[in-house]
């Protein structure tokens, strides 16, 4: 009984968490479903959109201002991470290594600022600033509960990509992670919808670094060490879930912000079984290569044999 | 309409793998010519069609289509002038997006992306028209996915996107070399088409000697990487398979080249 009280006092605060990485995850199914890209500058673009809204907010600016530039710096670790692979031909994955790696420096460089060196964690008082989301009410019945403007962000996100990638430019994007060769042919640049993707992606994963330092009430630089495993694991859990039942594109993003918060609520649930905290990126990281993995071996080895319809057709699909 | 003046093209130079594709190549195409290109393996068919479709720069020479030189414009920057249908079905089409978005894709090449619709309501009642041209059924399945389709309706579908937007060059890489003979049949069918109804500037490689003959007012055979037969206008209706091989011979001094054509 005590062992169900404390899972159920946890899942508000498993939900909230879960609608942050979920604005997150969304940014991962961009460069990894949209793209086609595996984009690892995320792990450090977290850290770096958390870094720029807590040192603004305390130095004065509102939060909403503050948030506002955590996305435009996320907008442009997306462009370094864009033109390292498009301009100076560097592998995607690799790309994304040396934004992450760099932005590490940067985010010390963000939190110690007016310092004159780097810090490594910087705490922020909901008492003292106006934040948007606090951990502290997550469990009040009240307007100020994170969980309200938590999931009217992921709904506002998932809002504007679905109209995004119905305009020209959002096809453009979609067809560059479809078929590069096909998007050339029809005039598209697919370098630039790479760089743009990359861009768009990370600004939501920067905007998800804000809305965890306030919920959390700090930044830190190590906030992000894992995030690209715990937003694919967002994004296939949400397919595995609801691949059969979302078919539309704004179900299937508010799939990743699902998948996100069953994630948090499957740690919380394993916490509780007494878990240690140290275990978790192992187990993590366990489950994701696993969900990765059974794609490929029911395609391998547990494959109908099906007669193709045409000489080569569909089989790519 | 193109101009390709004394084109050079050569892979991995300075390696074992080193291959002089394009050894000097020129071509005229006048407005309204449908070129068949035909030529044994590595003749550098598909090489030229890269080269001026722009895949990669060509090492020397200069291409210029409809008067505009554009020899150093990258890939996506030539396609307002070209439509192009690749060898491989796959290649052609976007497989995750559906029909309808395939075509809107194509209906704006070479025109600026913006943030306006990707489709119109309007947009998509032309679609089902224009599909109805193939004949295959796909004006009733506009928003299915590309990659439920066969390769043959792939390849239909494909032609169409090229031709959306009249080209002022339509570059056709084999394109029925992956189908079988009833569907290549169909789509070759469907070529003639709209080439004649669109009097469009065409270049088209087959493998087919037969189809290089009955299909376009202007043959060219490709070997080393150079044209070694032009035969256009009275001559070319008049052609057969054998002429065409003696010719071959007479130009190039070869006569390996027999098996090599009819086998490629």
């Amino acid at each position: 009984m005590a062992f169900l009280t404390s899972l159920l006092n946890s899942m508000p605060g498993a939900a909230a968490q879960g609608l942050a990485w979920g604005v997150m995850a969304i940014g991962v199914y961009i460069t990894y479903r949209i793209l086609d890209v595996a984009d690892l500058t995320v792990d450090g673009s977290l850290g770096t959109g958390a870094a720029v809204c807590v040192l603004l907010t305390l130095n004065g600016a509102p939060v909403g201002v503050a948030m506002a530039c955590a996305v435009l710096a996320g907008l442009l670790a997306g462009l370094v991470t864009g033109l390292l692979h498009t301009a100076c031909g560097i592998p995607a994955i690799l790309s994304g290594i040396l934004t992450q790696l760099a932005l590490y420096s940067v985010n010390l460089r963000i939190m110690g600022w007016g310092t004159g060196g780097g810090k490594a964690n910087l705490p922020i008082s909901v008492d003292k600033y106006g934040l948007l989301v606090s951990a502290r009410y997550v469990r009040d019945l009240a307007l100020n509960n994170p969980l309200i403007p938590l999931a009217l962000f992921v709904a506002v996100v998932i809002a504007v990509l679905y109209w995004f990638f119905g305009t020209e430019l959002g096809c453009a994007l979609r067809a560059t992670g479809s078929n590069g060769n096909m998007a050339r042919a029809q005039g598209i640049n697919t370098n630039w919808c790479k760089v743009l993707g990359l861009m768009v992606s990370n600004a939501l994963v920067a905007l998800a670094g804000a809305l965890l330092a306030q919920y959390q009430g700090f930044a830190d630089v190590n906030m992000g060490r894992g995030a690209i495993v715990i937003g694919l694991a967002a994004v296939i859990i949400g397919e595995v879930l609801f691949s059969k039942v979302f078919r539309n594109f704004a179900l299937k993003l508010l799939a990743c912000a699902i998948g996100a918060v069953i994630y948090y609520i499957v740690i919380q649930f394993v916490l509780r079984l007494g878990l240690s905290t140290d275990d978790l990126k192992l187990l993590t990281a366990l489950v994701v290569a696993l969900f990765l993995a059974v794609p490929y071996w029911k395609g391998r080895y547990f494959a109908k044999k099906v007669i193709p319809a045409g000489k080569g057709g569909g089989a790519h699909a | 309409m193109l101009d390709v003046s004394n084109v050079y093209k050569t892979f991995n130079p300075g390696t074992v793998n080193e291959k002089t594709a394009l050894n000097g190549v020129s071509l005229t195409l006048k407005d309204g010519d449908f070129v068949t290109v035909i030529g044994g393996n590595g003749a550098g068919k598909s090489t030229l069609l890269n080269a001026v479709a722009g895949v990669w720069p060509v090492d020397s020479g200069s291409i210029s289509i409809g008067g505009a030189d554009v020899t150093r414009l990258p890939e996506h920057k030539r396609a307002k002038y070209i439509g192009r249908v690749f060898q491989d079905p796959m290649m052609g089409t976007a497989a995750t997006m559906q029909i309808e978005e395939n075509l809107a894709l194509a209906a704006r090449r070479g025109k600026g992306r913006t943030l306006r619709r990707g489709i119109t309501r309007d947009e998509r009642e032309g679609y089902r028209e224009v599909l109805k041209i193939l004949d295959l059924g796909l004006e009733d399945r506009l928003t299915s996915k590309v990659g439920l389709l066969s390769g043959g309706q792939r390849q239909a579908l494909t032609l169409l996107m090229a031709t959306l937007q009249k080209p002022d060059l339509l570059l056709l890489d084999e394109h029925t070399a992956a189908l079988d003979p009833k569907t290549a049949a169909k789509v070759l069918e469907a070529t003639e088409r709209i080439v004649q109804k669109d009097k469009l500037t065409t270049l088209m490689i087959t493998h087919n000697m037969k189809d290089a003959i009955v299909h376009g007012n202007r043959l060219i055979m490709m070997y080393e990487g150079r044209i070694a037969l032009d035969i256009a206008g009275e001559d070319k209706k008049k052609l057969t398979v054998e002429d065409l091989l003696a010719r071959f011979g007479q130009a190039t001094g070869s006569d390996e080249a027999d098996d090599k054509l009819l086998l490629g």
